[in-house]
């Protein structure tokens, strides 16, 4: 469990962060989101100014451009008390870049480390910050499920229990352990693009890590890792088996455990 | 070693479609990465990780006093009798080699592996002096046979198969043919003793210079860095500047994190400390030992925001962890360090125009940084470097348009809906097999991403205007 520092979230109205990603290409997985948080008492907001968090400018080293998305979301979330994202990935840039990014901007300098100090990815939010280690939920039917550490969630927020914690109080479901479970799919953004052919090579190591895992379903909290999995998957005629963390835990709440 | 780094994507493209080194590559960087992970945490993850604490917390004080220790360093070198010589660039230290090796008439000249010879390229200034000089690790010598670089930082030629070295050995050391590692060992064993035993001078690098004995640290397995340093009547050290460690508690601190991260073993074969020349009464040892300090570059960097870049102790941990070094090996790199690490020092060290890829040359993933045993944050570099080439105007006119219109897009709610809106019509009603311009690269191994009917605001909206419906 990741060590907590911060405010507890508990009790508190839950600004949902969607992602540009989520919100235009997952529409669903977001709505996902929405069912777990209410089903678990959450009450939930989503502040419609938000865009983007302003990672895919701040990787490719273009900070201006990255501070002006940042801004907006801090506008966004301004009367935020906690905020919550379906993302590993996101949730860093908020919680760790944010501060340094407006670090000598006395105008957003408090508010981006506020901002920063309230946001909680999806699975650490219900574990960590809610408490809660089991849904009481069921899968339809007998899945065995492997879960894909996100690089960014693993390594900058620490998340690693949390999944395999709310996956595994599902009934019916069965996680696997997997040896390749922390390596990057070869994603990185704009990395994919800029280095096309090295992001594919890794890819391709990892779809074969992906088909000696046995597994039914691949589960993930960042759906840019999916897209990226999922696609490959596709390319090669197989089964995009990668599904968001959040859907799978969906599936289960809205059959009780028996 | 002439830096060819601008070249990364092109000759990562090479090695991807390298059917040998790939298979060589994986096996050699996934064998260094299982035996680092179980070595280091054999007394367990607290244990592994409170080594790396000591060891980070030992290099950044080095660093933090680096200019009292090397002048400490160099007056204990002194008082063991060790001439200690000074230089600014590679260009200096190759002049102090072959200065000392004319002082002392030297004609032959055996290697042990040391990868700040690979930035002066020494190899190359002792040929033209007419001096002969051998490589004498086993994979440095396949390399200098080869005439190869090597790939990688600990294991030079991490990017060959078995079957390619011994054909390399055949055509160029006359090896009789076998396909038996054992066998292959033996044959250049037996050809490099002789050429240690005739040689006049030793050249070695060197792992740490500890401040308050005077003394070179050098770990090796091979034995032959022992031989180098014994058995001619010179040896000459070359060691970078940020090698010095204050006292030898740190040292055997540092020889416990070296070797559990480079190779997984709790220590290597032959673990040195070289105090100097031979002693009177001493029956063997070299008569003359120098150290030459070389900058190159170090101090710029000192200078800099990297500064932290030079707590590196050149383990390899970081190539071995590294998604991109696996599969696009050393060479792609360009110049003498590769893999993450190198993908920082590099452009440090050589000029951020010369190696404008590199710092792009990650996905950070932050393998790196977990398993560096100094704990270098390599990703945030990366970061840093790509923001510096942006501010230099090397970020790419492609790319400096797209980011400022994607900045403007993202920067108000109406303009985000509008543009994915855009988007999501262009991308349905041309269902492109493959994208466009720089995009393109990503439909060569995934499908072209799907555009959602109704964005995640538009469900959220409908719910909403539901809810106020039924209430």
């Amino acid at each position: 469990m990741a060590i907590v520092d911060r405010p507890s979230p508990k009790g508190k109205r839950v600004s949902l962060f969607v992602t540009c990603m989520v919100d235009m290409l997952y529409p669903e997985t977001g709505m996902s989101v929405v069912d777990v948080l209410e089903h678990l008492g959450v009450e939930v907001d989503f502040p419609l100014g938000q865009t983007c968090c302003g990672q895919p400018a701040f990787n490719a080293g273009y900070r201006a451009e990255a501070r002006q998305v940042a801004v907006q979301f801090l506008k966004a979330f301004q009367d935020a008390e906690v905020i919550v994202v379906p993302s590993g990935s996101c949730g860093a840039m908020v919680r760790h870049e944010y501060p340094h990014l407006f670090a000598d901007d006395p105008r957003w300098r408090d508010e981006a480390q506020r901002l920063a100090s309230i946001t909680w990815e999806f699975t650490e939010f219900i574990v960590d910050g809610l408490g809660v280690t089991d849904l009481n939920g069921r899968l339809p039917t007998p899945q065995t499920l492997a879960v894909h550490d996100s690089c960014h969630g693993l390594r900058l927020l620490g998340l690693k229990q949390a999944s395999r914690t709310l996956v595994g109080s599902l009934e019916n479901a069965t996680l696997v352990a997997w040896d390749n479970s922390e390596i990057c799919c070869g994603f990185g953004g704009l990395f994919s693009v800029k280095m096309a052919d090295v992001s594919g090579a890794m890819l391709g190591k990892k779809m074969a890590h992906i088909e000696q895992s046995q597994a039914d379903t691949l589960v993930t909290g960042d759906v840019s890792c999916l897209l990226h999995m999922n696609g490959g998957l596709a390319k090669q005629g197989k089964r995009p088996l990668v599904r968001h963390i959040a859907d799978v835990l969906a599936e289960g709440i809205h059959k009780v455990k028996k | 070693m002439k830096v060819q780094s601008n070249n990364f994507i092109p000759a990562a493209q090479i090695a991807i479609h390298d059917v040998d080194l790939q298979t060589a590559v994986s096996f050699g960087t996934n064998s260094g990465f299982t035996k680092r992970q179980a070595a280091m945490f054999a007394g367990g993850e607290a244990h592994g990780q409170a080594l790396r604490q000591q060891a980070a917390a030992i290099k950044r004080h080095a660093l933090n006093h680096l200019a009292d220790l090397l002048e400490q360093a160099e007056a204990n070198m002194q008082a063991n009798g060790i001439q200690v010589l000074w230089a600014i660039d590679g260009e200096e230290a190759n002049q102090h080699v072959l200065e000392i090796a004319r002082r002392h008439d030297v004609k032959s000249v055996v290697k042990s592996k040391s990868m700040v010879t690979e930035e002066t390229g020494l190899n190359h200034a002792l040929e033209a002096a007419d001096i002969a000089v051998l490589e004498t690790d086993l994979g440095e010598y396949i390399v200098q046979i080869g005439g190869e670089t090597p790939s990688h930082i600990v294991a030079p030629i991490v990017h060959k198969t078995k079957e390619s070295i011994r054909d390399l050995l055949v055509a160029k050391a006359n090896m009789p043919p076998t396909d038996d590692p054992g066998e292959m060992t033996q044959f250049a064993r037996q050809l490099l003793r002789e050429r240690f035993l005739a040689a006049d001078m030793g050249v070695s690098g060197g792992n740490f210079i500890v401040a308050e004995t005077g003394s070179i640290g050098l770990v090796s397995n091979e034995g032959n860095a022992r031989l180098t340093t014994s058995l001619p009547r010179v040896h000459v050290a070359l060691v970078g500047i940020e090698k010095i460690v204050p006292t030898v508690a740190d040292y055997a601190l540092l020889t416990q994190v070296l070797p559990r991260s480079a190779t997984g073993q709790a220590m290597t074969v032959y673990t040195s400390l070289i105090n100097g020349p031979r002693q009177p009464g001493e029956t063997d040892g070299p008569e003359h030992v120098y150290v030459i300090l070389v900058d190159n570059g170090r101090s710029h960097i000192y200078t800099t925001a990297y500064a932290e870049a030079l707590a590196c102790i050149r383990c390899g941990a970081c190539l071995n962890g590294c998604p991109v070094y696996q599969v696009t090996g050393g060479h792609a790199y360009g110049w003498v360090y590769p893999g993450p690490i190198g993908a920082v020092i590099t452009p440090l060290l050589t000029g951020l125009e010369n190696a404008s890829p590199l710092p792009y040359a990650s996905s950070l993933c932050g393998m790196c940084k977990e398993v560096c045993p100094v704990d270098i944050d390599i990703p945030r570099m990366l970061l840093d470097l790509r923001h510096d080439l942006v501010e230099m105007g090397q970020g790419g006119a492609v790319w400096n348009v797209g980011m400022r219109a994607w900045a403007w897009g993202n920067s108000a709610p109406g303009r985000f809906v509008f543009g994915g809106k855009v988007a999501a019509r262009a991308a349905n009603w041309l269902k492109p097999k493959s994208l466009p311009g720089p995009l393109g690269g990503w439909t060569k191994y995934r499908n072209t991403p799907k555009f959602a009917p109704k964005s995640f605001r538009q469900l959220w909206q409908e719910r909403e205007q539901e809810r106020k419906g039924v209430r």
